[in-house]
């Protein structure tokens, strides 16, 4: 892209906790969501040099596909790909949107950046913008967070007075409005079609693909929708480098990555590392499983990932072929860990309930599947199981996957199957003695 | 009557939108309008369709399917808590017994004084601060323990 001698070398990121700050960089700071405090940190400078100097779009898509990023909101589709999709050409207005959206659980580092550094992710959104000729953006905040919802909106008015959104930005014809839209409970918004869908102010039914957002998207118009933590990783790879970037992390995994580490830990919270940080180092960052207790298991990228026994993930690394090796994912960084005291079948049973409170009801499969799914661990956890019921779970997850519009279904399924398939002896258990094999463990002392 | 105080907001998030795309405001108006008068009655959201200039069913199917819109009275303090996973992992049961004792309510109930509501929400995309719980869908609470539960409870009047 741009000239080299425009980017800078790649600053030393290591803070004391031992994470390395690309998102979160303005955590070393005293007031990080401040402009100031991002413009000091050379903020919107890369916003300012690709603009007035007209870099070529191309060659903005070309960095961002050398640095590896791939799409933070769990899919780990590669975003210059994606941005290559968008038509170069439209008679119309283009649409950038940012999903904010977390709603799954063990999931909350984009409130992080939306709390701490909303200012590199208004310029990321910018250049993408830029790249893609987008004219408007949104950004769709999960409406539970409402302080965050706020602060976010605070900066939007910082960062428009200032001149780095609005009309004819640094006294060029680009011009970009971005706005903060939010929902109101409801999980299947994360999925972006539905997203779009509620923006437009309907129920949040997820739409059938193709056509994809790239060509019908918000109002029927060319959209292109990242997650939060892609658009906000995109300045620090217009400042130093794709190759910087990609230098952060491992092979198919560039970068760093934000991992909301939550359940039993000492210290749980978002933990920024470089993709490849083995599972142990995160964990030991997180303050080990707290109470002294013992690992059991761990979903390493929200439920819609396979649970992984803690045997196994003791010698895992967090990037997206780490994961897929121990025959899970990498999700959207959402750890949940389970120590030795934690029931699966009830964790399941919680699980269940979720997605069938959740699904949309669009998809027959998916719709009764999931409640048909809920009501047999229901009856297992009340003590009326039969020993059937596991291989009728099992049946009826995978009768659900695959054959439903959006991903929720195959969300819903993939832990029932991974459950079961790594804790069948508990799950019997509990179906021959009518309580929990951990809760009568520790009754027996 | 929408109040001019409720249309000032609303308008405002009209122009988040183009001219012809009105309907894409109903999900702020209607929280708009929610969080001015505690719920939303049939009447309230027949008033929004009429500003947005949108059908009445259309409102209603919205209002209906994102869950943090009240379609019934919740008292002066709707009080969400969040038991998925990573909250039920830290002990959010024992927060909802507290609660539930305390308040002398079971879910989706509203307390014999019309101050308190108790929901079960779902997750709130905040789980490195479980348990936790939302006061009014606005503020959070988060690392919640029974004792500090009860001084929230307190400064709520």
């Amino acid at each position: 892209m741009a000239k080299q001698s425009a980017k800078s070398p790649a600053p030393m990121m290591t803070d004391p906790k031992g994470q390395t700050l690309v998102c979160l960089r303005t955590l070393s700071e005293s007031e990080p969501a401040t402009l100031a405090t991002y413009l000091k940190l050379g903020g919107y400078q890369s916003l300012k040099r690709l603009v007035t100097e007209k870099t070529k779009a191309t060659d903005i898509i070309t960095e961002v596909k050398i640095s590896g990023l791939r799409g933070r909101g769990g899919a780990g589709f590669p975003t210059g790909l994606k941005w290559s999709f968008m038509p170069r050409y439209f008679d119309g207005v283009k649409y950038l949107v940012c999903n904010t959206d977390e709603g799954e659980p063990g999931t909350f580092k984009d409130r992080d950046i939306i709390r701490y550094n909303p200012h590199q992710l208004i310029e990321g959104m910018a250049i993408a913008a830029y790249t893609l000729g987008a004219r408007v953006g949104y950004n769709y905040i999960h409406g539970e967070i409402w302080q965050d919802y706020e602060t976010f909106e605070a900066a939007l008015k910082e960062a428009k007075e200032a001149g780095y959104l609005g009309e004819n930005l640094f006294g060029t014809n680009f011009s970009f409005d971005l706005y903060a839209v939010h929902g109101y409970g409801a999980y299947i918004c994360g999925e972006e079609t539905a997203l779009i869908e509620s923006i437009e102010g309907k129920k949040g039914q997820p739409r059938f693909k193709p056509p994809f957002p790239a060509s019908y998207g918000v109002f029927g118009k060319p959209t292109n929708v990242n997650n939060t933590e892609s658009y906000a990783s995109i300045p620090w790879i217009m400042q130093y480098g794709g190759q910087a970037f990609a230098d952060l992390g491992v092979a198919n995994s560039g970068g760093t990555k934000l991992f909301s580490v939550s359940g039993h830990v000492e210290k749980p919270g978002n933990y920024e590392v470089k993709m490849g940080t083995p599972f142990a180092e995160l964990l030991a960052m997180a303050g080990g499983v707290w109470q002294g207790r013992k690992l059991k298991a761990v979903i390493p990228g929200g439920p819609s990932t396979a649970v992984i026994p803690a045997s196994v993930m003791e010698s895992t690394t967090m990037d997206y072929d780490g994961l897929s090796k121990a025959r899970s994912s990498l999700g959207a960084g959402s750890m949940i860990v389970m120590d030795d005291s934690t029931c699966m079948v009830k964790a399941l049973h919680r699980l269940s309930y979720f997605f069938y409170e959740e699904s949309c009801g669009q998809c027959t499969p998916c719709r009764e599947g999931t409640g048909w799914v809920y009501r047999v661990l229901d009856r297992i956890v009340k003590g009326q199981g039969k020993m059937e019921d596991l291989d009728l779970l099992t049946d009826i997850s995978k009768n659900i996957s695959g054959r439903t519009i959006c991903a929720l279904g195959e969300a819903a399924a993939t832990p029932v199957i991974s459950f079961i398939k790594h804790f069948r002896a508990e799950f019997e258990y509990y179906i021959e003695h009518g309580k929990s094999m951990v809760d009568s463990k520790a009754e027996q002392g | 009557m929408l109040s001019p105080q409720i249309t000032e907001k609303i308008d405002y998030e009209l122009t988040k939108y183009p001219a012809d795309q009105r309907q894409a405001a109903v999900m702020s108006a209607l929280r708009i309008v929610q969080t001015e008068r505690g719920w939303l009655s049939q009447e309230s959201m027949s008033e929004v369709a009429a500003y947005i200039g949108m059908p009445e069913i259309a409102v209603m199917e919205v209002a209906s399917f994102y869950n943090m819109y009240d379609l019934a009275p919740v008292g002066k303090y709707k009080i969400s808590i969040c038991t998925n996973i990573s909250c039920m992992l830290r002990n959010s049961d024992e927060i909802v017994d507290h609660l539930k004792h305390k308040l002398g309510v079971e879910f989706n109930q509203v307390s014999a004084d019309g101050k308190f509501c108790l929901k079960e929400g779902e997750c709130m995309g905040a789980c490195g601060g479980a348990p936790l719980m939302i006061i009014n869908n606005h503020t959070m609470h988060e690392f919640l323990t029974p004792a500090k539960v009860d001084a929230i409870l307190d400064e709520l009047k």
